[in-house]
């Protein structure tokens, strides 16, 4: 038996030489795996980015295969997803992947970003990482929204109808613009089939190449950590980070259990709740798209509605799509905005964690108000929220340099 | 520093929640149905009163008359001789013969599909509709779950005629209102009201179960599934702590 | 990092059986996705039985019908035809059928439950082509002592009034019988064996 294992072992590391003459296979894993090392003090926050990768290979497969079922076409599109959720040998399966993968996929890059705020990992040297990240969440908004029209229900209809027109408050061209976009003076067919086309090819093609540059940036400096000191400070004799460990093996099984926790729960969205009471399958969504009915209350799905409620707290058309636009854009300059000496929240001061904080209920209340129908009393609620979420870059930005920090630490703590 | 971790993870998990569900239970007159579609027999019945009384006008044209024997339990021969009155084969959808032409001279308007309107409007509010119908003082079929409906009451010889009793009601801003406060059954039908809500409640969860057919086995198998990503989960905690004994 | 008590027995161990139910779960994972490649409820409801009546059809005539996408032939046979096949058994690669994808209630020079009425499947078991059905006795360009039957011009592949093979061409078998069986004189319904039948 042992004679046999150690053969059979000779022949695969025969078989992996042979590759690595050709291939750097070995060299690859060695520096992206067991060479990679990381700080060995890793929260629940630093699991969110192997799952967004998850998600996003989920996602790959199940539209795979839904575009095979699938017709991009405003006569047959409402009826094929129907055809997917009935006659398709477990097409409800593949569909609710796709649709549970959507909500997850923004759940994760949310939470990601916040424990960018949390411990400064936008700080130099990482500043391009947060701007490729920003990317692809910019990207990823732009690839829900293409997806969104594909069932053809009320609200992909009037959503788009209304996110499109939103390029109209654009002076001059604003017009023409929508016309162009729509390929049609309303939404059509012509619409819908070439917003297919953008997301089954072009956005997650540009998705994928972001996401490579996110991880070839991430690898360059190593990944911060919850103390928000560089472990490349601390080098033992052989020039290893004290107080780092090798990506591989710990990390690799310590996220394997981070994907059996995260799938339970996304399983449990899947197949027991996968309309989550109306916030990832919108009840409206179930009824055909009709270009002569307007459903009553129109909302984006969850995942926009921070940053349209912005848009509905300003009374200005033009100012209201600027500002909504700002909101995400200022996101861009984060790591010029925040100014402290120090990266993590553990030593930044009581003034940072009241910022943060107050900016966390802001972009919440924010999302809640923009599903909410929208009476007087809420939408002056908004324009507070909305000045709270400005007023936090502000802010960072003037009192970072000379807020009060706490020592850090010469080595993590853990 | 977990404290608020934890307080921000709440919030932005269960606060949405919450507030859509209130939003959600805002329709005014909404009663608890009681609808299962895990109860073969309700499903059974309600398909045949679906047939008897709705598939004239309404279509389910997503939903197949085999795949419904399936999974209500029922035979070939059982769904072609009790529920099927066109001339549709076992494996064709549940349509209807009835022209969009005609459809517009009889009611003015198209009686929609309703393979989905168990996921648009959900069981609850078929189940209110259902037993929503009244006849108004001046003798028309009206409805308070969607007033000036343009669908008679077609179950009106099961359930008989009811009319409504007034109440005046003052509202937030100083206005008063008339609003029905209860129903009176003026002409009693073939079923008594104990014996109607029964109905109601079985083509509610009829037509819960055709909106979403997978709804029967996918909470089946996602039980299955949940208990073996735990099963999973435990033996990668388990190999996770193993290798980070080495770290200190 | 020391690695004097590393228990690597209990560490092994616990690779294999995380690699094994985490292969497992790919696995049962995969299912669904391989499963949606087959025909859908719609694909199987257009695939349902068809019946054919065969009252107006006349001697030596050929019906094509579809059954499943399949081009399905129902030819009456004159009395010539059934007794004239076995003139041709020499020349057959498989006169008795056995190689032949027949249902186990066809067997026989006819492969058909009455013979009057061939029921075949059309397509030629070399590459699908259809074959034409050139019914008259006589020499013809591709074969001098031609007796009737089916000749594909894709290969040139021959088959007589039963559908059975030549020999010498590229098609390996006689063409497919589907499972049929008769609803009453006049009608045949493709797609579902005689009662008792398999």
């Amino acid at each position: 038996m042992a004679k046999v294992a150690s053969n059979l072992s000779k022949q695969a590391g025969a078989l992996l030489n042979w590759f690595d003459d050709r291939l750097p296979v070995s060299a690859f894993w060695n520096n992206v795996m067991t060479g990679y090392m990381a700080p060995k003090n890793f929260n629940f926050w630093y699991y969110m980015g192997s799952l967004a990768l998850l998600v996003l290979v989920i996602q790959i497969f199940s539209g795979i295969l839904l575009a095979m079922h699938y017709k991009p076409s405003a006569a047959e599109a409402f009826a094929s997803v129907e055809y997917i959720m009935r006659d398709v040998n477990w097409g409800w399966l593949i569909r609710y992947m796709h649709t549970t993968g959507a909500s997850f996929f923004f759940i994760l890059i949310y939470l990601h970003m916040f424990r960018s705020l949390l411990y400064g990992s936008h700080k130099a040297p990482r500043e391009l990482l947060w701007v490729f990240g920003m990317f692809i969440y910019v990207a990823l908004m732009a690839e829900a929204f293409l997806g969104y029209i594909l069932p053809w229900g009320q609200m992909s209809y009037w959503g788009a109808q209304v996110i499109i027109n939103l390029f109209g408050a654009i002076p001059k061209i604003g017009e023409p613009l929508t016309q162009w976009i729509r390929g049609d003076f309303f939404i059509s067919d012509a619409t819908l089939n070439r917003f297919f086309a953008l997301h089954v090819i072009a956005v997650p093609l540009a998705l994928l190449g972001l996401v490579l540059l996110h991880l070839v940036a991430l690898r360059e400096n190593g990944s911060n950590n919850p103390d928000g000191i560089e472990i490349k400070k601390n080098k033992d004799a052989d020039g290893k980070p004290l107080d780092g460990i090798p990506f591989h093996p710990y990390y690799t099984v310590k996220d394997i259990f981070g994907v059996g926790m995260f799938l339970i729960v996304f399983s449990f969205i899947l197949f027991l709740w996968p309309e989550a009471n109306g916030l990832f399958l919108e009840h409206d969504n179930f009824i055909p798209a009709n270009p002569l009915v307007t459903p009553e209350h129109i909302k984006p799905v969850w995942y926009f509605t921070p940053f349209y409620a912005i848009l509905k707290a300003v009374p200005d058309k033009l100012m209201g799509v600027l500002l909504m636009g700002a909101s995400v854009g200022i996101l861009f300059f984060l790591p010029w905005l925040d100014r402290s000496p120090v990266k993590s929240i553990r030593y930044k001061g009581t003034w940072y964690k009241v910022l943060l904080t107050l900016f966390t209920i802001a972009f919440v209340r924010l999302g809640l108000l923009g599903m909410a129908e929208g009476t007087p009393a809420q939408t002056w609620e908004m324009r507070v929220w909305t000045l709270v979420y400005f007023m936090f870059f502000v802010l960072l930005f003037f009192m970072s340099p000379g807020g009060k920090t706490k020592p850090e630490p010469d080595r993590v703590t853990h | 520093m977990k404290k608020l971790a934890i307080t921000l993870l709440f919030s932005v998990f269960l606060l949405p929640l919450s507030s859509v569900t209130v939003i959600a239970a805002g329709g005014a007159g909404v009663e608890h149905s009681g609808a299962n579609i895990n109860d073969t027999a309700s499903l059974q019945r309600g398909a045949k009163w679906y047939a008897n009384y709705c598939l004239g006008c309404h279509s389910l044209s997503y939903m197949r008359y085999n795949r419904m024997a399936e999974d209500l339990d029922l035979t070939e021969d059982m769904v072609m001789e009790n529920l099927v009155f066109s001339d549709a084969k076992f494996a064709e959808t549940m349509d209807i013969a009835m022209q969009p032409e005609q459809a517009m001279a009889w009611f003015g308007k198209t009686p929609p599909d309703l393979s989905l309107i168990g996921r648009s409007r959900g069981a609850d509010w078929l189940y209110s509709y259902l037993r929503g119908f009244y006849r108004d003082e001046n003798g028309a079929w009206n409805n308070t779950m969607l007033p000036n409906a343009s669908m008679p009451h077609v179950l009106w010889q099961v359930q008989g005629i009811q009319t409504p009793v007034y109440r005046q009601e003052t509202d937030a801003s100083g206005f008063t209102h008339e609003v029905i406060d209860h129903f009176e059954l003026t002409t009693p039908g073939i079923q008594s009201p104990a014996e109607f809500e029964e109905t109601a409640r079985d083509i509610a969860a009829f037509l819960d179960y055709t909106g979403e057919p997978a709804k029967l086995k996918r909470k089946g198998v996602g039980v299955w599934v949940i208990l073996f990503l735990a099963f999973f989960t435990f033996i990668a905690y388990l190999l996770k702590a193993e290798y980070w004994r080495d770290v200190h | 990092m020391s690695s004097d008590d590393v228990n690597k027995g209990r560490r092994r161990f616990l690779v294999a059986t995380t690699t094994v139910v985490g292969g497992v779960g790919v696995g049962f994972a995969a299912v669904p996705f391989i499963k949606s490649w087959m025909p859908s409820a719609r694909a199987q409801a257009i695939g349902v039985p068809v019946e054919v009546n065969v009252q107006k059809l006349k001697e030596g005539q050929l019906l094509k019908v579809q059954w499943r996408g399949q081009t399905i032939g129902v030819l009456r046979r004159t009395d010539e035809m059934v007794t004239g096949l076995s003139k041709v058994d020499d020349f057959l690669a498989d006169p008795e059928s056995q190689n032949a994808e027949q249902p186990e209630y066809i067997n026989g020079e006819p492969r058909a439950l009455n013979p009057e009425f061939l029921v075949v499947n059309m397509h030629c078991t070399h590459l699908g082509c259809v074959p034409q059905m050139i019914p008259q006795v006589g020499p013809q360009p591709f074969d001098a002592n031609w007796n009737g039957g089916f000749y594909c011009p894709c290969h040139k592949s021959k088959f007589d009034l039963s559908g059975r093979v030549f020999k010498g061409v590229p098609a390996p078998t006689n063409l497919r019988i589907p499972p049929y069986s008769f609803l009453d004189d006049d009608t045949l319904i493709i797609g579902v064996s005689p009662k008792g039948a398999v």
